[in-house]
């Protein structure tokens, strides 16, 4: 089955970005396909590359990228949501006169039809939220 | 073949930004032509009441966007009759937000349809994609 998947929540904070990271690893294990991780809301803070988790916590960003690395995955965190809450590439911080990117590696920065467009192309959509 | 969206609103207006950031992904997915419905729950219902009043908190009124639904073809608004009895609510504090049914020569429609707890999940069986926020 083809999933697109919604996280909502940020790191650490709420359980939904580990319990997405889990649901999209068994998904795989089964053979199922993970059309795009949508990242919404506080979620988008899962993408960033500055977090330093304490070493004996899990690390969560990192995590994300490393399963992007080996599946593939699209990794998506809305542009609207990602400027409200400085999150950059580095595009649009040149773009917005800024010195500075901190988007982890995976991930890239687009819009909510991407969203629209998981949601439209895949099987099931699965919102991971408070 | 359009597909069903339905857009779950479960927050009050101000307090996170559920409420505004849902509307702005439902603005956006009204350019995807599929069948888009809105439903208000719980504290969801104060997201359409009437005299909203923000500004003294710092926050931005933007309850006067749902009006515009109905302007990009977002014209079915369901709203929980149990959530409004819980708090206190009628239709009456509810903004009456309508939509001009290009089928009926222009007409002025309500788009809100206030609904039972059963029927709301009926509607929501019949969804093909739910996004609750």
């Amino acid at each position: 089955m083809k999933y697109t998947i919604m996280v909502n929540e940020g790191p650490y904070q709420h359980q939904s970005s580990d319990s997405a990271l889990q649901f999209v690893r068994a998904a795989l294990e089964k053979g199922h396909e993970i059309f795009r991780v949508f990242f919404y809301h506080d979620g988008v803070n899962n993408g960033t590359r500055l977090a330093v988790p304490p070493k004996d916590d899990r690390m969560l960003q990192k995590e994300w990228s490393e399963l992007a690395e080996k599946h593939g995955l699209d990794l998506v965190i809305c542009i609207a949501a990602a400027q409200r809450r400085g999150l950059m590439d580095a595009s649009e911080a040149k773009r917005q006169g800024l010195n500075a990117d901190n988007i982890a590696s995976g991930f890239r920065i687009s819009g909510l039809g991407q969203l629209i467009d998981g949601g439209i192309e895949s099987d099931r959509t699965i919102v991971f939220g408070d | 073949m359009a597909k069903k969206f339905l857009y779950l609103n479960r927050k009050a207006p101000y307090g996170t930004v559920y409420a505004l950031e849902s509307l702005e992904v439902v603005l956006i997915a009204a350019a995807f032509e599929q069948e888009v419905s809105l439903a208000f729950l719980d504290d969801g219902v104060y997201q359409i009441a009437k005299g909203q009043t923000p500004k003294a908190v710092g926050m931005k009124n933007f309850s006067p966007t749902y009006n515009a639904l109905g302007d990009y073809g977002i014209t079915k608004l369901y709203v929980e009759r149990e959530s409004l009895v819980e708090r206190g609510l009628t239709e009456d504090d509810l903004m009456p937000i309508v939509y001009e049914d290009e089928d009926d020569d222009y007409t002025e429609k309500p788009s809100v349809q206030v609904i039972s707890r059963t029927e709301m999940a009926k509607i929501m069986a019949e969804q093909d994609v739910t996004f609750s926020f």
